[in-house]
């Protein structure tokens, strides 16, 4: 019964959380890596990306809202997530269009267009600001949780509670659903063959007939609602905040770098291995330890590895640790 | 046009927009631009002889700013006493019991034969001496931060004059940046910025949550001054008589006298930052930096020891940015950790290099004052702006509320544009290199 106990604790406190968390950064990742096998650079707009189509599904859920539109128990946001990656779409071919093209054409040095994205960080940051402001906005609604906290206990009959929120079940379907839609489109299509084609061998690809300009349009509507999806989710989870995306780019980087930057699989892979790190490093593991070890060996502290704070450190160290003894990640990426 | 009369014309220029808002929002607003702008001046000089000079790619300068903010904190403020009888014995044994661990497992790395015993023992000491130390860390920092917390609450710093945390803040900036460039130098230039992002929020969440440190944040605040205090000034019988000779009111007087001072201790260190930049630029030692940048491959052929060179002006620059940054802590006399964020003591910076012009120092210093002119006189233009264009709506309608409200928001937006519009039509800013 204890172990029976402490699986609930650890699956209620590490295992669900990291799992939702793990998704989200995994969306994450795919985008940035994506504009890495493509584009060939570190995308630091991404995370204000991710806020700009979170925060256009956020109007319009609040517009469908207002219309009375529901779809409850799921919440509202999901019927907005398509506008949201219009929009999200819309806005990145134009920057494309203005800003990047000019840098391809020139071939300007990766670190050149890195910094270039720090500038559209800037203005797509202002603008998210400009539109709906930096405070924290709701816009979560249905039914609260799947399985609710004292539902499960009376079902069980354990100590333990297990309660798993809608937003954390949507996000886990989502993702799946997302990510099996982009491997079919990468491994199955003409066009996203020719996407690969082009992110491992970009002179061959042209050799072959493959219009770049064609391929780079693609991946930003891909990027588009990848980074749409992952930030309403993230919002849906947590709430949405302009500047929390900012910060978001750490662990995201660091996902699409532990698992090789330019492989996809590698950023799904690398999204949940720093999702459960930092969840089972911060969490304090005092309950879980005290239903498996006997009571005299009980833990008296919290046991708890670090505190929630230091969440940015254990992605740090891990893409540290990776970048050190294996360079090119986890699962080889293209960068060398 | 020759390039002398042109850079004194942009900098003119820069001096003509200052003393412009000088004349419109007052004396005061001016020298508080020109104060941080000195300061941003020098932290740009830093981020250009890491960029301009040797091409390394650093998005951590907030990092190293609070680092030497810290160091003000930590060689100014009066030591606590009662929280070092408490825990200070504790916290000092617990980091040489967690620098032994990480020494210890560094030994046996380099001196054990590789194999799994090796990471077995690393394991065992890095894991042990994890627990060790937060066994003898957790009690003590307790005890600190138990003492008297609303008011002090941590250890305290040395009690000395605030100037000389400046150079200390150089230095400890400067051993941050040996320990992240030791790990991370080798690498590809977004891997080096990825790195050096991280390092500087672990540096902030530090500072964050190490209350026994510099309190968190709950704010170190009252930093003894290294210029006399507006109160003293009007207090002092000579100095109202002198104000009064010049026509002023004393409370004013006092306030300009206090920002030139701090003004002139600034100028002094950008001078001396600036000549010793612009005397490594030419010397050898600069030539063969701009060499290693140029061609990595070529400069290594010749024998230049190019991850040496790297390590030491990382090391050099982010010495640079620290002092900066307890300047402007000193400017402040507060540390508070909250206030740094990404967008402002790091990508500004990096707009500031960039529109001045990555390479040149004067560039450097030019771009400092003038985005910095640009990130404070935004939000009122932004204001005035908005005025203009919603003059004609009604009162209560929502959309103006809206743009009034989001003219806050538009230094994001010009700060963004100046730096995309500068790299597209002058990539190599407003005073290129030479």
């Amino acid at each position: 019964m204890d172990a029976l106990n402490a699986l609930v604790a650890l699956t209620n406190f590490v295992i669900v959380p990291a799992v939702a968390y793990g998704s989200q950064l995994a969306l994450g990742a795919l985008g940035v890596t994506l504009v890495y096998g493509i584009l060939r650079f570190s995308n630091f707009a991404h995370g204000d990306t991710m806020a700009f189509g979170a925060m256009i599904v956020v109007l319009v859920t609040w517009g469908l809202q207002g219309a009375g539109v529901s779809i409850d128990p799921l919440p509202t946001a999901l019927l907005a997530i398509p506008f949201g990656i219009l929009g999200t779409i819309v806005l990145v071919l134009i920057t494309d269009r203005l800003v990047y093209r000019f840098y391809r054409a020139q071939k300007a040095k990766p670190v050149i267009l890195v910094i270039v994205s720090m500038g559209v960080m800037f203005i797509m940051n202002g603008i998210v600001r400009f539109i709906i402001g930096p405070g924290d906005q709701r816009f979560a609604d249905g039914e609260r949780f799947i399985v609710s906290a004292r539902d499960f206990k009376e079902w069980s009959g354990l100590a333990e509670p297990l309660a798993i929120r809608t937003t954390q079940g949507i996000t886990v379907v989502t993702a799946v659903i997302v990510v099996a839609l982009l491997f079919w489109f990468l491994g199955r299509t003409r066009t996203g063959k020719s996407m690969r084609a082009y992110s491992d061998n970009e002179d061959l690809a042209l050799l072959s007939g493959i219009n770049p300009e064609r391929v780079v349009m693609v991946t930003w509507i891909i990027v588009a609602a990848l980074a749409t999806i992952a930030g309403t989710l993230y919002g849906l989870d947590k709430s949405f905040k302009p500047f929390v995306y900012f910060q978001l780019l750490l662990p995201i980087f660091a996902s699409a770098i532990v698992g090789g930057l330019g492989n996809p699989l590698g950023a799904i892979a690398g999204g949940y291995l720093i999702a459960f790190a930092e969840v089972a490093i911060t969490y304090p593991l005092k309950k879980v330890l005290g239903y498996l070890l006997p009571e005299s060996l009980a833990p008296d502290g919290l046991v708890q590895l670090l505190s929630t704070d230091y969440k940015f450190a254990v992605s740090f160290v891990i893409l540290l640790i990776v970048l050190l003894f294996k360079p090119t990640g986890l699962f080889d990426g293209r960068a060398h | 046009m020759s390039d002398g009369l042109r850079n004194s014309l942009l900098f003119g220029a820069v001096a003509l927009l200052i003393v412009g808002a000088g004349v419109i929002q007052g004396a005061n607003t001016a020298l508080l631009i020109v104060n941080m702008g000195l300061i941003s001046a020098i932290m740009a000089i830093g981020v250009n002889l890491q960029w301009g000079f040797a091409g390394l790619f650093n998005i951590g300068v907030m990092g190293f700013v609070a680092l030497g903010g810290l160091a003000a904190v930590l060689i100014a403020m009066p030591p606590t006493t009662e929280a070092w009888a408490a825990g200070g014995l504790g916290v000092i044994v617990a980091l040489l019991l967690g620098a032994a661990t990480v020494v210890l497992a560094v030994l046996v790395r380099l001196r054990m034969p590789k194999g799994p015993l090796r990471l077995l023992a690393m394991l065992v000491i890095l894991i042990g001496g994890f627990f060790l130390y937060r066994s003898v860390f957790d009690p003590a920092t307790s005890a600190v931060e138990a003492v008297n917390p609303a008011g002090t609450g941590y250890l305290g710093g040395l009690g000395l004059p605030v100037i000389i945390g400046w150079p200390v803040g150089g230095l400890l900036a400067a051993g941050a940046a040996w320990l992240v460039g030791k790990t991370a130098l080798g690498l590809r230039s977004d891997y080096l910025a990825i790195a050096t992002l991280g390092i500087a929020e672990i540096t902030i969440s530090v500072l964050k949550n190490e209350d026994w440190l510099a309190r968190g944040v709950k704010n170190v605040v009252g930093l003894p001054r290294p210029v006399p205090y507006e109160v003293d000034l009007q207090a002092s019988e000579g100095f109202v008589q002198a104000a009064a000779d010049f026509g002023m009111d004393p409370v004013i007087a006092s306030a300009l006298v206090v920002k030139l001072a701090y003004a002139a201790l600034f100028t002094a260190v950008l001078v001396v930052v600036l000549v010793g930049a612009q005397l490594a630029l030419k010397s050898p030692w600069g030539r063969m930096m701009r060499a290693i940048r140029d061609n990595e491959t070529a400069a290594e052929a010749m024998g230049k020891d190019v991850t040496r060179r790297h390590l030491q002006i990382f090391v050099l620059g982010s010495a640079v940015v620290g002092v900066a940054g307890a300047m402007m802590t000193t400017l402040d006399a507060q540390l508070t950790p909250g206030t740094y964020q990404p967008l402002r003591f790091t990508f500004l910076i990096w707009v500031m290099v960039i529109v001045g012009g990555s390479g040149n120092n004067f560039g450097s210093v030019l771009g400092g004052f003038l985005i910095w002119f640009l990130w404070v006189e935004v939000e009122p233009m932004g204001h005035v702006l908005m005025s203009l264009v919603t003059s004609g709506m009604a009162d209560d309608s929502a959309i103006k509320a809206n743009l009034l409200d989001s003219a806050a928001h538009m230094r994001m937006l010009t700060m963004g544009l100046v730096l995309l519009l500068v790299l597209r039509f002058f990539p190599r800013g407003l005073i290129p290199e030479k």
